[in-house]
């Protein structure tokens, strides 16, 4: 487990986009992954209220949904997203790290399906959702 | 029938623009994160993302990360919309570009929804990109948005987003 840990880190370590967000591996596992996304200053989008840009939800949906067709058991070399679809239900509460959970529902020999949901810390109102579709790479 | 305004000399009319513009996008954190610039001709906006070793989300090829096209995307439509609503007031002289107080801008779109269709992988270079509003009433907005590298027609990224708009009159 702490092995499995470690390779999730050196995952999201390895993508500077990702570093440059400050995103963690909470969980990850089965085609199930979890990433936090600690609130910070400079992701602010609107400076009068304080909250975090959509952009950057984006972009942690779309590493969150991304590790979620490279992790086992789908495990696929690598991957590249064909459309991300995002939904915005509510502005993340400033302060509040942002937990994104991806699922990678069905793979085919091409491509990968993905939902994802983002929440902060009311975690029975979620402040985004995304579905997903990604290339299947590295499995011929 | 109001009294028609004296003429402005042209580079006070650019100035205004020009401080309105910067005042619009240097009051965003996320922007100024990414590096994202805004060029003026008239009342088109496009936006430039320079290149930087933090937007790279595979090493390997390497490629940019589809958050930061998507976040770069979804910048440009917001501020494209936002621009066309500040248009008019800049335009009649009710925003002076002189004390471009970021207070005294509309509040911005809010996204409701947004789509991004990758088309390419995006390369270890600028991006750049146009929104086109292709409806805007007083509630909602649907706004399109291109993204290209070196050569305009070869989108590497395209997205349809819809927005919140502001309430107007605080």
């Amino acid at each position: 487990m702490a092995d499995k840990n470690t390779a999730a880190h050196r995952f999201i370590d390895a993508l500077p986009h990702a570093r440059a967000l400050g995103m963690h591996v909470e969980t990850m596992h089965d085609g199930e992954v979890s990433l936090s996304m600690p609130y910070a200053d400079h992701l602010v989008g609107d400076p009068r209220t304080g909250v975090v840009h959509g952009g950057a939800v984006s972009a942690l949906m779309d590493t969150c949904c991304g590790a979620a067709v490279m992790t086992p058991p789908k495990n696929t070399g690598s991957t590249a997203t064909i459309d991300l679809r995002i939904e915005y239900l509510r502005a993340a509460t400033p302060g509040q790290t942002i937990i994104a959970k991806a699922s990678c529902y069905h793979v085919t020999r091409s491509v990968a399906f993905v939902r994802a949901t983002a929440m902060d810390a009311d975690e029975d109102n979620p402040v985004a959702m995304a579905t997903g579709t990604f290339t299947v790479e590295g499995k011929a | 029938m109001s009294a028609r305004r004296p003429v402005e000399p042209v580079q006070v009319i650019k100035q205004r623009r020009d401080a309105v513009l910067r005042a619009m996008v240097d009051g965003v954190p996320y922007i100024q994160f990414l590096g994202i610039q805004f060029e003026r001709r008239g009342d088109e906006l496009t936006a430039v993302l320079p290149y930087k070793e933090e937007l790279i989300g595979n090493p390997l090829l390497p490629a940019l990360h589809g958050g930061a096209t998507a976040a770069f995307l979804e910048v440009t439509a917001i501020m494209t919309l936002n621009w066309r609503i500040i248009w008019e007031d800049m335009e009649s002289g009710a925003l002076d570009g002189a004390d471009t107080d970021p207070e005294m801008l509309p509040r911005l779109p809010k996204t409701i929804d947004f789509t991004v269709d990758y088309l390419r992988s995006g390369l270890p270079r600028d991006a750049y990109a146009r929104a086109r509003i292709n409806r805007s009433g007083r509630r909602y907005a649907s706004v399109h948005v291109e993204g290209w590298q070196d050569n305009r027609a070869r989108l590497y990224a395209q997205a349809t987003g819809h927005f919140l708009m502001p309430t107007r009159d605080k």
